[in-house]
């Protein structure tokens, strides 16, 4: 005699539309963007400043 | 979710029953207009005005950061005015499609999106630049965000001669970015702007609305104070000639509209409105050409008597 296990239904979630997708995709660019911008500032500060980048005037 | 928590005395909003999508239908762009573009890039103008102006050099690389720091400072400035206006903007033909009235950002996420980028900017112009520009900038966020838009907004029709400080601290946050203090000079450029907000926003309110009242435009101020820096040696002979006539035009305006019988000031009004934005734009727009060119020299004296 065996058990034989119902699948479990696989529930859809949400599901995204077509634009729902495109706008989540320009917002992740836009992220990235952001960051690869805030980093390369960072650098270049860092860069301009040297070792004394922690050294700052009130 | 709809927008809740409507203050008593504001009109039902123009799109009714504001919902929210589930999942976000913000791009971008939503965000970007959550920052105010075209604010932001008046205030980067004028701070630049402040950090060219300002004497000593400043490396590009970090004159540059600075800008940043302040532009983003204002774009967080922005968002929290956005979060917190959703109600005002909601029944306001100009502002209803706005990203949180128009239901495609929720409010919680404009506030975070607001606080920060209010963090950051100040956090990293203080760890790069110096202290007193970030605490600058942070009274500037807190100004707007707090004492004009949450306060004086909804409380006085003064409201934007006191809150037009918010507007006026950028050019002096560039002077304290370049020398990590505040001049004379740099006191004067908030002055001008200071001056010039009352009859910028009145001249729009006045042919915006439709029950207006005659406000008492303080055109007098801003021509004098706009000539001041050349006055005091801080701009040239090129400014000096542009300050007085660009003020002498504006009081003639504000004249016309103050006397302009009622029904017929709508079309001074808008030309005083268009003229304000030229004047500012070239009056700082003089600074820095005059920098570039090396014409600050042509300045009057008095300057040197004052420092």
């Amino acid at each position: 005699m065996s058990f034989v296990m119902d699948p479990q239904p696989i529930e859809p979630g949400i599901v995204l539309t077509e634009e729902q997708k495109r706008r989540r995709r320009s917002r992740s660019i836009a992220i990235a963007v952001a960051l690869f911008v805030f980093v390369v500032l960072i650098f270049a500060v860092t860069l301009v400043k040297g070792p004394g980048v922690l050294v700052r005037p009130l | 979710m709809s927008l809740s928590g409507q203050r008593a005395g504001i009109a039902a909003p123009l799109t009714d029953g504001v919902s929210y999508a589930e999942p976000s239908m913000a791009g971008a762009g939503d965000y970007l207009a959550l920052m105010k573009p075209r604010v932001m890039s008046l205030v980067v103008f004028t701070a630049l005005a402040g950090l060219v102006v300002a004497p000593g050099p400043m490396h590009p690389v970090l004159a540059f950061f600075a800008l940043v720091c302040i532009a983003v400072g204002a774009g967080a400035a922005g968002a929290l005015n956005m979060w917190y206006d959703a109600d005002i903007d909601a029944v306001m033909s100009r502002t209803s499609d706005r990203p949180v009235p128009a239901g495609r950002i929720r409010p919680g996420e404009a506030l975070a999106f607001g606080l920060v980028l209010a963090g950051f900017s100040v956090v990293f112009l203080g760890l790069m630049i110096n202290v007193l520009a970030a605490g600058l900038l942070a009274f500037t966020i807190f100004f707007y965000g707090v004492i004009y838009t949450m306060w004086l907004k909804r409380s006085t029709p003064q409201n934007i001669v006191i809150g037009g400080a918010a507007g006026a601290f950028p050019p002096m946050i560039g002077w304290a970015a370049a020398t990590g203090g505040i001049g004379l000079e740099s006191c004067l450029l908030f002055l001008i702007i200071f001056f010039w907000t009352p009859p910028h926003f009145w001249a729009l309110s006045l042919y915006r609305c439709d029950d207006y009242f005659r406000a008492n435009i303080p055109m007098l101020p801003v021509a004098p104070v706009g000539v001041a820096p050349w006055l005091l040696g801080t701009a040239g002979l090129v400014y000096g000639c542009i300050a007085m006539l660009g003020g002498a035009v504006m009081v003639v305006l504000a004249l016309q509209l103050y006397r302009a019988p009622k029904g017929a000031s709508e079309p001074v009004a808008k030309r005083l409105f268009g003229i304000s934005i030229v004047y500012l734009f070239v009056l700082f727009a003089a600074l820095l050409f005059e920098r570039a060119l090396g014409l600050a020299q042509f300045g009057l004296p008095f300057g040197r008597v004052v420092a």
